[in-house]
């Protein structure tokens, strides 16, 4: 029995000093990434997540032409470029009056287009596929240490705004009424999506970032009504996906980051089926109602 | 206290809803706004609370500010699907004390207890918002204004789609808060109402048609020409030329002058 899981799941996440790296970058994105997915999903911007992942290219594109494979200038790239983007998106929907997410798609597309555009303009070769997909296990130290400061800022940033983002995500116009805070806390709180965006870019990839950020507390949504249960129990299933993706890339010899997002798809479908709240079995199974 | 409308036009893409008003709202009055739908009653209110900016003339909140007054819109936005409880949505409206850092204390813990009594939501507030009916999310929401403790309470339409009890039970809330020295402002279409609870009140249809206590203003005179008004905005409408000085009730420069842009 001992035997199995040593040489099953101790040995590969040990041994290797890049299943170690990857094990702790992983960790460290549980940490931050799935805190502000639960945000994302409750405001209903699940997709505005993942179309921000796009918008963040152009700007880690530009570093690389400039730096090289510099982790510095790639991050610093993509957190202004995506940070422009929700900021552009903002005022032109401000002053337009169209709703926000129009004005989203315009500038992402815009800002993919671009990013695209210089990748390939580089003619260095530059593998686009892993710029798409990422690389969990060649993360550099630097790559680490973003990853750390970036949940720091994260959880920094969710915790100053914790409490008018939440009554702005229920109920907009009241917190309009009481204080003009609502336009910064949403910027603010965009901003630390994109943080969590460019993280999870160089960890896992662009494609696969958002699903780190919002699949955990999609799931965690089916086992309980609490905000904070959520928060955390979405960390914990970030963690443990995290664990045991990386445990089956490595036995089954495919890339880091799908076998991570796979797993937590998997979790989802089971947490659809079995939660305790709303979960697919619990309503099939429960016939009778109560008295009263 | 006070909130002056001097010579206020508000509107949308520059078509005037509400033009040309001139009105004071003194402290202490319960107000009732009533007219047409789409004649400008909400939007005064959104204007109140600097929502929107106006076309003309200005709004002054005379010895007031935007925090000291309770608002609660039309239809509201609460998010039922948010993993809130009955007692946590209420709990938002001690913000204007507790802000974005200071805990909730035992006297704080207390003061919601009394809101959740008051509006007879005992017993259902650590229930989750999506378990709550339309009626007792109105409830709530009343709760969330006792506690924001606000010197002007302002309600557009607060009785749309509630039960005839839970409207009983929210007006001993409104005449608690009228008794209190509060300002109530209240847009309602139950002229009964208006007639009971309220001293004064103003019906508007795009401008003012009368104004003063409401069996004078709930003439079927005032009636008929509030809702034989036109309330679409005229997309060949010219530029309205008025001068804010006259107050002539000749407002052909927003309707009849044909000019194309």
């Amino acid at each position: 029995m001992w035997n199995i899981i040593i040489d099953n799941i101790w040995d590969p996440l040990f041994s290797y000093d890049f299943m170690r790296r990857a094990l702790v970058s992983l960790f460290i994105l549980s940490l931050s990434a799935p805190v502000a997915g639960v945000f994302l999903s409750l405001r209903k911007l699940s997709l505005s997540g993942d179309a921000l992942s796009h918008a963040i290219l152009p700007g880690a594109a530009t570093g690389y032409l400039l730096k090289g494979l510099s982790v510095t200038a790639m991050t610093i790239g993509g957190i202004l470029a995506g940070t422009l983007v929700i900021f552009m998106s903002a005022l032109f929907s401000r002053l337009s009056r169209n709703t926000e997410d129009s004005s989203l798609a315009v500038f992402y597309l815009v800002s993919l287009a671009l990013g695209v555009l210089i990748i390939s303009l580089s003619g260095s070769g530059v593998d686009l596929m892993s710029f798409l997909f990422g690389s969990v296990f060649t993360i550099s130290g630097d790559t680490v240490i973003f990853l750390g400061i970036n949940a720091v800022i994260t959880l920094l940033i969710m915790a100053v705004i914790l409490r008018p983002l939440i009554i702005d995500s229920v109920d907009p116009l009241y917190l309009a009424s009481v204080s003009r805070c609502g336009p910064w806390v949403h910027f603010a709180f965009m901003f630390a999506v994109v943080m969590n965006l460019v993280a999870g870019f160089e960890a896992i990839g662009t494609l696969m970032a958002v699903g780190m950020m919002v699949i955990p507390g999609i799931s965690a949504r089916f086992w309980s009504f609490r905000l904070g249960t959520i928060i955390l129990l979405s960390i914990v299933i970030a963690t443990l996906s995290s664990l045991s993706g990386l445990l089956l890339s490595f036995h089954l010899n495919i890339p880091g980051g799908p076998s991570v997002i796979l797993i937590l798809g998997g979790v989802y479908l089971l947490s659809f089926l079995f939660g305790f709240r709303n979960g697919l079995l619990f309503k099939i199974f429960s016939p009778k109602h109560y008295e009263s | 206290m006070k909130i002056v409308f001097s010579d206020i036009t508000l509107g949308y893409y520059r078509h005037p809803v509400v033009h040309h008003l001139n009105l004071e709202i003194g402290e202490g009055t319960a107000t009732a706004i009533v007219g047409p739908n789409g004649g400008g009653k909400s939007t005064l209110l959104k204007g109140i609370m600097g929502f929107i900016r106006p076309l003309s003339g200005s709004i002054i909140l005379e010895d007031l500010s935007l925090r000291e007054i309770g608002y609660l819109p039309q239809s509201s936005a609460v998010d039922k699907t948010f993993p809130l409880t009955a007692a946590e949505l209420i709990a938002t409206g001690l913000w204007k004390t507790s802000g974005w850092f200071r805990r909730i204390g035992a006297a704080d813990r207390a003061r919601i207890q009394d809101a959740i009594r008051k509006v007879r939501l005992s017993g259902m507030e650590n229930e989750p918002l999506k378990a709550l009916s339309g009626g007792q999310i109105q409830r709530a929401l009343f709760a969330r204004l006792i506690l924001q403790d606000a010197r002007v309470i302002i309600l557009d339409e607060p009785f749309n789609a509630i039960d005839f009890k839970t409207i009983n039970d929210l007006w001993e809330l409104i005449e608690d808060w009228k008794k209190e020295g509060r300002t109530v402002i209240a847009v309602l279409h139950n002229y009964q109402m208006v007639r009971e609870h309220f001293d004064d009140a103003i019906m508007i249809s795009r401008e003012l048609i009368a104004r003063g206590k409401p069996d004078e203003v709930l003439t079927e005179e005032n009636v008929t020409r509030a809702f034989g008004m036109e309330i679409f905005p005229h997309h060949n409408a010219g530029i309205c030329r008025r001068s804010p000085e006259k107050h002539d009730h000749h407002h052909t420069e927003h309707q009849n002058v044909e000019h194309h842009h």
